[in-house]
């Protein structure tokens, strides 16, 4: 099966929540001097729940794509839920299979997540 | 070229039937001459070498040391013993920096390389300097991948084979102890013009050590190492259509028998007392332990099927690849298509690196995987390079005597794929 699917490209054309926050709780950038990707990521807490978060960024499809299914799948939930997330977790939420070297690039949003929390 | 025949040498084109290889750069395909060889070893004759005084070790030694002759013929070293057999390029070039480089770099000396080396080439001269408090100079490319060995004017395009006169003033200096350069690009494909440097150097320094990295020049053209006029030249038996893990270091003896033993042990002692060792001489001072040894009997046949075929010949059928893979491209991608490296097909190897669109390359691999088509993503191991480029990342497909056009057209098609998905 290929990991290009159409769930995947339409995010990496349609990115969502793409872009800048004004007045973030906190915010951070992660990068694989490797492949070149990388990812900046902003948040808001509210009660302990995240009301907004936004990213941008540059690098592959895969990594582009999963920082747009990350950020959707982040929004409302608490520190508690997303310090949980993990490499299974994110395979599920792409529904697609990655070997060992792609499989950074779809992690590397979840890194930014983790440092945000 | 005769590529059907030569195609069916390789057996892993009958076990993979659709498989288009164009990453030969990074290790080459081995026809069934090489494992063969190996087989043969390991089923009729698997004893250690040198020790033995029974007959399959000293048939064991006798087909190592045939190797070590066929290689010393195949690069026209002055003398066989200039022949040491490693690991890899790379430990060729560390065991230089070891051996050689702890004797003479002292604080206040250059160390000289450029910006288009492969890694191996490139961070062990750059700890040699830190290391050791010397200069680490690195030479520039020009936009079009020359090595820029700029006089006052700016950039000085060298091309190739014009037996033109350098000046290097800027570049090397008395101070200047070691320079060491790639024959050819692993990223570029340029062949550097390394006649002509390694002339207008020694003038500046006589006594300045040149090391070649010729990872990617040995596999792909005739190398005549005395007429180069370099002191060292590293390169691997696996970019050669022999078995992996085995590398190989020329040198000039006189430099190889004043320098430093690199490991320490086994086969590389004349005397061992409790007090002192006295070493052998080269290459065995510098084998210790025991190595490679089917690898280094098989890789001679597979050196002795290059020079069947012939290396004039193989060196023809690249160019014709690269020519054929850039017309391709120019036609069907025009400008989205940016290829790295000289313009001029005699001035490069069978390597076209490239990027496409704003596509990233491993999402192009990827995707052109999903054909049977493998090519390299990445950095290839240059990251400075790359840095200089101002890119992350390039695409590279390179090429060898079992590549035909037909596996270009398969590119050309696998990256309309690639277009089409991404766009």
């Amino acid at each position: 099966m290929s990991i290009y699917q159409e769930i995947i490209l339409e995010h990496y054309k349609n990115p969502h929540n793409f872009g800048t926050i004004k007045d973030p709780t906190k915010k951070t950038s992660v990068s694989n001097p490797l492949c070149g990707d990388e990812i900046e990521m902003e948040i808001v807490f509210k009660k302990n729940k995240v009301s907004e978060i936004m990213f941008k960024g540059q690098g592959c499809a895969i990594s582009q794509a999963s920082a747009s299914i990350l950020t959707d799948f982040a929004s409302g939930k608490s520190k508690d839920d997303l310090k949980k997330l993990d490499k299974n977790f994110m395979t599920k939420l792409l529904g697609i299979e990655l070997g060992p070297n792609r499989i950074k690039c779809a992690l590397l949003p979840l890194e930014a997540l983790h440092k945000l929390i | 070229m005769d590529l059907k025949s030569h195609k069916a040498d390789f057996p892993i084109f009958k076990n993979l039937p659709g498989l288009v290889y164009l990453d030969s750069t990074a290790t080459s395909l081995k026809p069934r001459f090489t494992t063969d060889k190996l087989m043969e070893y390991y089923t009729q004759y698997s004893a250690n070498v040198f020790r033995g005084v029974y007959k399959i070790s000293e048939k064991a030694t006798e087909e190592y040391e045939e190797t070590r002759k066929v290689v010393a013929e195949f690069i026209n070293a002055k003398r066989i013993e200039e022949v040491i057999f490693t690991r890899s390029t790379t430990e060729s070039l560390n065991l230089v920096a070891y051996s050689m480089g702890r004797k003479i770099i002292n604080e206040g000396d250059e160390v000289v390389t450029s910006v288009m080396e492969h890694h191996s080439n490139f961070v062990t001269w750059q700890q040699l300097a830190l290391e050791n408090g010397a200069t680490f100079k690195v030479i520039d490319v020009t936009d079009e991948g020359y090595l820029n060995l700029g006089l006052d004017s700016g950039q000085v395009i060298i091309p190739l084979g014009t037996g033109m006169t350098l000046n290097l003033d800027n570049i090397i200096t008395k101070k200047t102890k070691i320079l060491a350069l790639t024959y050819l690009s692993n990223v570029l494909g340029t062949i550097n013009p390394l006649k002509e440097i390694i002339q207008a150097a020694k003038k500046i320094n006589p006594k300045l050590i040149v090391v070649i990295d010729a990872a990617q020049a040995i596999p792909h053209m005739k190398v005549d190492v005395q007429d180069l006029g370099a002191d060292f030249l590293s390169f691997s038996s696996h970019k050669m259509l022999g078995p992996t893990g085995v590398g190989v270091l020329w040198g000039k003896y006189e430099l190889l028998d004043e320098m430093f033993p690199f490991n320490y042990g086994g086969e590389m002692i004349q005397e061992v007392y409790i007090d002192k060792t006295i070493f052998k001489h080269p290459p065995h001072k510098f084998e210790a332990g025991t190595p490679h040894i089917a690898g280094v009997i098989a890789l001679k046949e597979a050196v002795r099927y290059l020079e069947r075929i012939g290396m004039d010949k193989i060196r023809q059928h690249e160019k014709e690849m690269v020519d054929y893979t850039l017309k391709k491209f120019q036609i069907t991608f025009g400008k989205k298509i940016r290829v790295l490296g000289p313009k001029e097909v005699k001035d490069r190897g069978g390597i076209v690196s490239f990027t496409f669109g704003n596509y990233h390359a491993h999402d192009i691999a990827q995707i052109l995987d999903e054909e049977n088509i493998c090519i390299r993503a990445g950095h290839h191991c240059a990251m400075p390079l790359h840095q200089r480029l101002g890119i992350s990342a390039s695409a590279r497909a390179s090429f060898y005597l079992y590549n035909s056009f037909e596996d270009v057209d398969k590119l050309v098609r696998g990256l309309k794929k690639v277009e089409n998905t991404l766009k």
